[in-house]
């Protein structure tokens, strides 16, 4: 399966990634080769088979519902790159 | 022997026997980095000062007789696990300055078993890569050849405890990220059974693939360390509540009713290595000399593990990684003018051109249209894959195979074509997309003597078994008693 | 040409549990920005979630109370975009496997049973909130409730109006309050709803194209923004145009809805199973005791009003209108067990008194066995009936019971033959041309003494002694 530049340029701004002109070319390239290896899939007949996605098959994992303590403001915000009295900053959305 | 050599086990009898304290032998492996870091590069961040302070108190325990299972012990730990209040970079620039406020489950286990932190190790970058050529911050070089790459993701992991800069480390092993640098470097790796140990802290790459494991200098030790790090956390809704059994009890008394299986696909690999292949046979006449049964099986479908792995983890691993857009920790790029802006740019310059590829080919294989074919497909091929394996311990405890097709390559050999990076996980792949533990154990060197490792893998929560046979074949071989020459 | 409009409904119901769904941080409403959270909820590296039980038990609830089959197992899935309220650029909910599917809900429209079909019942997380400053060039990002847990309950595009619509929201509300799972406030956004709506010419099968309607925060923006959809719609075809699928945003206050387009993008969520999450899993077991534990939902509990204490279904329907005021009644009964007196004081007075004051009826300031104490003084004749609703008014306001009332303000009833003959001689006595009138077969004049004497005795005589004083005491005067 070969991806060509232009999905390569739509499925980085899906994932908000901004591709440098020059390395789109490699990158479809590069990509496009992981992609015809992964088509050996192909060969393998899964009619029927379930997909798995753990290896264990555990189920039910719960919490109840007992509150915790919370964060202490300060160390919520202490990584934040931008923040402002009790909140995190990020560009206008209009 | 120096200090900085020792052996977790045999240091914790030292320490316990008061014959030396933890301050001196944390003293000792500050020395050693010292001495020898400049070569190697194997950590990110160190804490002299912090691990001498848990060294002094570790001693006041001892005083008190308190012995801890690692009291005293310095460790050092994958850049990925988080720390509260040390800096976790997970080797990325984006998350350069983060400071976690929460301990990972495993530091949680390991400061109450009295462990010294001493450092954090370097890695590829979010974990993805297999060289540490990856990592946003150095390059760690191989303690056995400081020319060549020490494995990845674990590599700084691998070449600290290979290169004596810490008693022991854990690392994260999502296709092989602990065995396959273990394997290079020549120190044993393990990877436990999925949900064995916590994930809770582990920053994720591919959490139906992520395993935390010990990298040791030898079977016991790595026993030790998975022992005191297994166990139940609620935090984390895959970890299993299942008693741990005691690693540590290891008997050489040879190999008797055990049966391994040698999976014929495995040896039928084009491109391994003669070296390679020398040093399976050679363990295979080791295991049989141990009393063992060797015996041929079928994996059929293992050939698929690298095309399965290298869809199911950039699709889990894109999503993961969508958290780092900058706003709430982490490197924000200021050219932004807009949310658009602060997005792309944030993550184009955070992000390296590793991390960045697989994000576009898993958000491809996600990707509407797309998904049927790739994500569903590659989930189908994984349940064929845990058949195999089921159907393979139906007839073998254990299964004997090759680490990496080659020995560790030089720096730069292989960075520009991914795809054949990727084909040499052939290995160790299967092994997380079943979820079962697998072991590296130092098993022979290469004719320009780096060292080889051997795999043995063992059926869902069957670590004892793998680490007694482990053990045992440690015990009639010497290769883990070499040590790179620095 | 008549057009025929196609509505289905997306309803999230925040549920009433104290933590959010995948950590132990508070729920509740209000904190100031960013108090409420923790690692998990911040998406902070390596932390993972854990989902929280009681979220499951009253979807499950739900599920039940809309008939709808339970999967026997289910996942969660990340749906994945990016916006700042949505701290780890994936909101996980469920996708392809959800709790709950194949369900319907009745409802009533001009007396006719109408059954909506529900598609599906799904848990997921709430997103955070963004402070847009009007004078800066930044948001700012409030994660309190990100993580709150939400049910969605889709339903078939069975609504064919307005007011079925209206009426199917109600319905839903009632049933998440019944079950005690959710405010179920629109005001408040503790539920909302989405609205898919197209128009097809009546009497054709296929659907047209559709627009998505957000931001209907009052039962009456729902019917408006519909309403004005279908209008919208109907303009377009009736033009030679055609309807675009897009998302329209309702404006409340401009009584209008504005396109989206453009500002949605191309969405492609990228679902898949969250590998952070385990497979849920209800067996027939924990079905049958939710069952157990369900609580009598409001078509049932009305039915039972009607036939076990003969309420018309327009009085039962009234006292069924929530729990709590059905469990009013039903604890009001318990003292005073006379179901038709209970009901008229419910319904009037106690109703009225909590309308004109804006508060439920749990903010009652009259219990239910304060009413039943009041209905026992009418019922053994110690106060009339009309003094009763003095006496009721006077408790709502002091806050004293019936008896005090009654005893301070000197309102028991005169029920002394002897007492009120004296009155009503005096009242004969003092009308003789009335009594003339009377006597001449003017009878009706009867309501005039009758009034007399409950002024003279400032209502407190008996109306019936009176009345029997009053028919002796005219045939016998002279």
């Amino acid at each position: 399966m070969k991806i060509s530049k232009n999905e390569v340029l739509h499925v980085a701004k899906l994932a908000h990634l901004t591709i440098d002109k020059e390395d789109v070319e490699k990158l479809s390239k590069q990509i496009s080769s992981i992609l015809d290896y992964v088509d050996t899939l192909k060969q393998v007949d899964t009619n029927c088979v379930k997909p798995t996605s753990h290896a264990l098959l555990l189920t039910n994992a719960f919490r109840e519902d007992t509150p915790k303590e919370h964060l202490d403001l300060e160390k919520a915000l202490a990584n934040a790159p931008k923040k402002e009295k009790d909140a995190f900053i990020v560009p206008k959305i209009i | 022997m120096d200090l900085h050599e020792l052996t977790i086990l045999k240091a914790l009898e030292l320490i316990q026997t008061r014959a030396i304290s933890s301050t001196e032998l944390t003293k000792a492996v500050i020395d050693r980095i010292d001495k020898v870091e400049n070569k190697v590069n194997a950590y990110i961040t160190l804490v002299p000062e912090e691990a001498l302070i848990s060294a002094a108190m570790a001693d006041q325990e001892i005083k008190q007789g308190n012995f801890l299972p690692l009291g005293g012990i310095p460790l050092a730990i994958k850049d990925l696990i988080c720390t509260a209040g040390l800096k976790t970079t997970c080797g990325s620039k984006i998350l350069a300055d983060f400071i976690p406020p929460y301990d990972a489950g495993l530091i949680t286990k390991l400061k109450q078993a009295g462990a010294v932190i001493i450092g954090k190790l370097n890695m590829d970058e979010f974990a993805m890569g297999s060289t540490n050529e990856h990592s946003a911050f150095k390059n760690t070089h191989n303690p056995w050849d400081l020319s060549r790459i020490p494995g990845g993701s674990s590599g700084g992991s691998a070449a600290a405890v290979a290169a004596d800069m810490c008693l022991g480390a854990f690392g994260s092993d999502t296709g092989g990220s602990i065995r396959q640098p273990a394997s290079h470097c020549g120190v044993v790796g393990m990877k436990p059974t999925y949900g064995r140990i916590s994930r809770f802290g582990l920053v994720a790459f591919a959490s139906s693939l992520d395993q935390i494991g010990p990298l040791a200098k030898s079977v016991g030790d790595c026993a030790l360390l998975l022992k005191t790090a297994s166990g139940y956390d609620p935090r984390d809704s895959t970890s299993v509540n299942k008693s741990v059994p005691d690693y540590s009890d290891l008997k050489a008394n040879g190999l008797k009713n055990l049966k391994i299986g040698i999976p014929k696909e495995f040896l039928a690999v084009k491109g391994i290595d003669a070296d390679v292949l020398r040093v399976i046979n050679s363990t295979i006449e080791t295991f049989k000399a141990l009393g063992a049964e060797i015996i041929d099986i079928s994996l059929p479908h293992t050939k698929y593990s690298v095309a399965v792995y290298y869809v199911i983890a950039p699709a889990e691993a894109s999503s993961n990684l969508a958290r780092y857009d900058g706003v709430k920790y982490g490197f924000r790029s200021d050219e932004a003018e807009n949310l658009d802006q602060m997005y792309s740019k944030t993550r184009s310059k955070g992000f390296g051109t590793e991390v960045q590829r697989r994000i576009i080919l898993g958000t491809y294989a996600l990707s509407s249209g797309y998904y049927d074919a790739y994500y569903k497909k590659a989930s189908q091929v994984r349940t064929l894959i845990i058949k195999d394996y089921k159907q393979a311990f139906n007839l073998c405890d254990l299964i004997l195979t090759p680490v990496t097709p080659t020995p560790a390559f030089k720096i730069g050999e292989k960075i520009e074509d991914p795809l054949q990076l990727y084909l040499s996980d052939i290995f160790t792949i299967s092994a997380n997309l079943a979820g079962i533990p697998g072991i590296c154990v130092p098993a022979g060197f290469s004719d320009k003597g780096l060292p080889i490792g051997m795999q043995l893998l063992g059926s869902h929560f069957q670590e004892d078994l793998l680490l007694n046979a482990a053990y045992n074949f440690e015990q009639a071989t010497d290769f883990h008693r070499k040590k790179p020459d620095l | 040409m008549e057009f025929e409009p196609v509505i289905g409904l997306e309803v999230h119901a925040q549920l009433k549990t104290r933590t959010k769904i995948f950590c132990g941080c508070s729920t509740k409403f209000g904190a100031p920005p960013n108090r409420h959270t923790c690692p998990v909820c911040l998406g902070m590296p390596g932390v993972l979630p854990v989902l929280n039980k009681k979220v499951v038990e009253y979807t499950l609830r739900m599920a039940l109370a809309t008939n709808c089959t339970i999967a026997n197992q289910s996942r969660f899935a990340r749906k994945n975009y990016f916006y700042p309220d949505l701290p780890k650029g994936y909101q996980i909910s469920q996708y392809e496997l959800p709790i709950a599917e194949h369900g319907y809900l009745d409802i009533e429209i001009e007396k006719n049973i109408k059954r909506i079909g529900i598609t599906r019942i799904h848990m997921e997380e709430d997103a955070g909130k963004l402070i847009h400053d009007p004078d800066q060039p930044t948001s700012r990002v409030d994660l309190n409730r990100a993580g709150v847990p939400l049910m969605e309950i889709v339903s078939e595009p069975d609504i064919r109006s307005a007011k079925e619509a209206g009426s199917y929201l109600r319905k839903m509300r009632r049933i998440v309050r019944y079950l005690e799972i959710s405010d179920g406030n629109l005001e408040e956004g503790s539920f909302r709803c989405d609205a898919n709506i197209s128009i097809r010419p009546k009497g054709t099968s296929p659907f047209g194209i559709r627009a998505e309607l957000k931001n209907l925060n009052s039962f009456k923006n729902v019917e408006k923004a519909i309403q004005y959809e279908i209008a919208r719609q109907k303009e377009i075809l009736l033009d030679g145009g055609r309807i675009v699928q897009e998302t329209r945003l309702w404006d409340p206050a401009k009584s209008r809805s504005v396109s989206m387009r453009g500002k949605e993008d191309a969405h492609d969520y990228r679902y898949f199973p969250d590998p952070d999450l385990l497979p849920l899993v209800i067996d027939k077991e924990w079905i049958e005791s939710a069952k157990n534990e369900l609580p009598e939902l409001p078509d049932a509990r009305k039915d039972r009003f009607c036939k076990e204490f003969e309420l018309l279904p327009e009085a039962a329907e009234v006292l069924t209108s929530s729990h709590e005021t059905a469990n009013y009644f039903e604890n009001c009964l318990k003292q005073f067990p006379y179901p038709r007196q209970v009901a008229n004081w419910v319904m009037g007075s106690l109703l009225g008194l909590l309308n004109a004051r804006g508060i439920s009826i749990i903010d009652s300031p009259i219990s239910p066995a304060g009413l039943a104490e009041l209905l026992l003084l009418i019922e053994q004749e110690v106060i009339s009936g009309k003094i009763a609703k003095t006496v009721f008014d006077e408790m709502a306001n002091s806050g004293k019971t019936a008896k005090q009332v009654v005893a301070e303000k000197g309102l028991v009833q005169v029920t002394d033959v002897s007492a009120i003959d004296e009155v009503v001689l005096k009242v004969i006595k003092d009308h003789p041309s009335e009594v003339k009138k009377y006597k001449n077969g003017k009878t009706r004049l009867i309501g005039f003494f009758v009034g007399r004497v409950m002024k003279a005795t400032r209502g407190k005589a008996n109306p019936k002694i009176v009345n029997e004083a009053l028919l002796k005491h005219l045939s016998t005067n002279p």
